[in-house]
């Protein structure tokens, strides 16, 4: 086909694809355009291209700056203990809804459970001070009507862990048995009744047939969290934390935001992001060879 | 699509007429272990419910827990009897509704171009587009971006930065290939165009898809809270979560403060906290029920590759 016959009927497609596209070019390579102030000593009034270059000074700075190791040091512990707690929460909860037999139960448990899901970490960390506080927070009054002393849930960095970690527990297990109540769509049911058959008990036909049933999923959900290692979302860290736990609850995301606009160091913020870009990129790169080897399937 | 939103529906595993004694108690404990977690779910609302609902006293002296002690709708009198607060909701509501119509009509407009494999150009678009997925300038150049643009402190910047998101583009162009293209194709003979098939083929095809990427950008722009916190300074432009984000620190400074200064005047109650926090929440929690299948099966998309 010629191209002028080729346009002449195509040319709606591309038409559409105008604003998309302006959009792509301009809110997601725009700031890829402005990684190059990491090397520039940048300030608003040259902006990016007239801001003077540095090299790799601010990165320097960077790696001997203590509260980045801390920050990093933070970022991966909190995504390692949320993989240790809130990994196996979801499968053992889609386990169990798949053994309901009641339909209008295992509906309305379904229902409640995907609720906090749809809360945004603001509001969460509002029910977090109510629940948790110290003084006055609803654990406590329990606690301390049984005669103990109360529990520093939000001021002391160790248990302010454990709040934070039951609270990603509380906010993603209902929703993250979704994709593990799909794979078991896929079970053969027959093996369910030569089980029964074969007179093998709830746990034994859940050891032997569910969850081999649940392999894929559960590797490829497993490999997906580790290539998001270095990735922390800003608003849980930030929300929940506090000056008193600064020293767990200060992750990369919130380093990045305070040092850059709080302080306004912007050229720093920007090499930290950058790390975190690109660290983060190798390791989903890294994750998706994995998944190819252990699965036969990318992640990508 | 309608299969995979429902799983609910077709998991339970078949009972057997007679059931062993094993059997009965396994049910039983997992029944009752289900009820708890369920629970455990709930009682956070619970009781934010049970103290927005009750007086000064009973809540300093810890006595309300899942009930609400001398029932009072002060609070809530209070909340919306704020102005800000309600002028807050009203822009928030404005702010998702223009940018839900404006990320879909973006979002449909790139997915049905590159739906088409035969579009010459097609694979450049399509890398230009994943790359984004993993790889991003960084929350700095992109406020650096924000700012050039004169976006700051208007609502434009939490509009036009989060247009398209590339998850939803991939869902949406796996959805339209999955059209048969007979049907777009009988409507090519009869000369029509690639808008009028979009139009009238197409889109009322898509309604679950459409419905379902909706909801999930509203759900996105009503929870969002960074971007507000990094664009926006006038509080006239305060959408809800940033509204409550003070809120929150006030607690955090009472928490704080609790060593030093005991019951300083300038706290606020703590059932004036919980009202607004069940006001804020209020709103997702009505929609919720009626929408759940569509949030289900945007997973159900999204985990089916495109």
């Amino acid at each position: 086909m010629r191209m002028s016959t080729y346009l002449r009927r195509y040319w709606q497609l591309y038409f559409l694809l105008i604003l998309p596209i302006a959009y792509f070019l301009t809110f997601k390579y725009g700031p890829m355009y402005g990684i190059q102030i990491a090397f520039k000593d940048f300030n608003f009034f040259q902006g990016i291209n007239d801001s003077e270059w540095i090299g790799w000074d601010a990165f320097r700075e960077v790696f001997q700056n203590q509260d980045f190791y801390k920050t990093l040091r933070n970022t991966l512990m909190l995504n390692f203990l949320d993989l240790l707690v809130s990994f196996p929460a979801p499968l053992l909860l889609a386990i169990m809804l798949y053994e309901v037999k009641a339909v209008w139960f295992k509906k309305l448990s379904q229902t409640i459970l995907y609720i906090p899901h749809f809360i945004s970490w603001v509001i969460i960390g509002g029910i977090v001070y109510q629940v948790f506080g110290t003084q006055s927070g609803f654990v406590n009054n329990m606690w301390m009507a049984l005669g103990f002393q109360p529990i520093p849930f939000l001021t002391d960095p160790n248990y302010w862990l454990v709040t934070y970690l039951l609270t990603g527990v509380w906010q993603s297990a209902g929703w993250g048995t979704i994709l593990y109540l799909a794979a078991l769509t896929g079970i053969n049911k027959e093996l369910y009744e030569a089980a029964d058959m074969d007179g093998a008990g709830r746990l034994k036909r859940i050891w032997h047939i569910t969850l081999p049933g649940l392999k894929t999923t559960i590797i490829t959900l497993l490999i997906i969290n580790l290539g998001n290692m270095v990735t922390i979302g800003f608003e849980r860290p930030f929300v929940i934390g506090n000056v008193a736990v600064q020293d767990y609850s200060d992750v990369l995301s919130t380093f990045v935001y305070r040092i850059g606009l709080e302080s306004g160091q912007y050229t720093l913020a920007t090499v930290v992001g950058l790390f975190q870009a690109v660290v983060g990129l190798i390791f989903v790169l890294g994750a998706n060879y994995a998944s190819k080897k252990s699965t036969g399937e990318g992640i990508l | 699509m309608d299969k995979l939103a429902d799983i609910s529906k077709t998991t339970a595993v078949k009972a057997k007429p007679a059931s062993s004694k094993g059997d009965r108690i396994f049910d039983i404990v997992n029944v009752t272990l289900l009820s708890i977690v369920v629970l455990v779910c709930l009682i956070p609302f619970i009781h934010i419910l049970a103290i927005s609902l009750s007086s000064a006293r009973p809540i300093m002296s810890g006595e309300v827990s899942l009930f609400p002690v001398e029932w009072t709708v002060e609070a809530y009198v209070k909340v919306f009897s704020d102005m800000s607060m309600i002028r807050s909701l009203g822009f928030t509501v404005m702010l998702t509704v223009i940018f839900t119509i404006l990320c879909m009509a973006m979002t449909i407009a790139a997915g049905y171009p590159l739906s088409k494999s035969n579009l010459k150009g097609r694979g450049f678009f399509m890398v230009l587009i994943i790359i984004t997925m993993f790889f991003s300038g960084g929350i700095i150049p992109e406020y650096i971006l924000v700012r050039n643009l004169h976006l700051l402190d208007t609502m434009w910047a939490l509009i036009l930065p989060g247009l398209i998101s590339p998850f939803y583009l991939i869902i949406m162009i796996s959805f339209f290939r999955n059209i048969p293209e007979s049907l777009e194709e009988a409507a090519e003979i009869d000369g029509s165009s690639h808008f009028y098939t979009l139009w009238r083929i197409i889109l009322p095809l898509s309604l679950p898809v459409i419905a379902t990427l909706s909801l999930f950008y509203a759900v996105g722009r009503w929870n969002g809270f960074m971007d507000t916190l990094m664009y926006i300074n006038s509080p006239e432009l305060y959408p809800l979560q940033l509204k409550l984000y003070q809120l929150i620190q006030n607690n955090m400074a009472s928490e704080l403060m609790r060593n030093e200064v005991v019951g300083s005047a300038q706290m606020m109650p703590e059932s004036l906290k919980a009202a607004s926090v069940i006001f804020a929440t209020l709103p997702i929690l009505i929609v919720y029920p009626w929408l759940q299948r569509y949030f289900v099966s945007g997973v159900m998309l999204g985990a089916v590759k495109g």
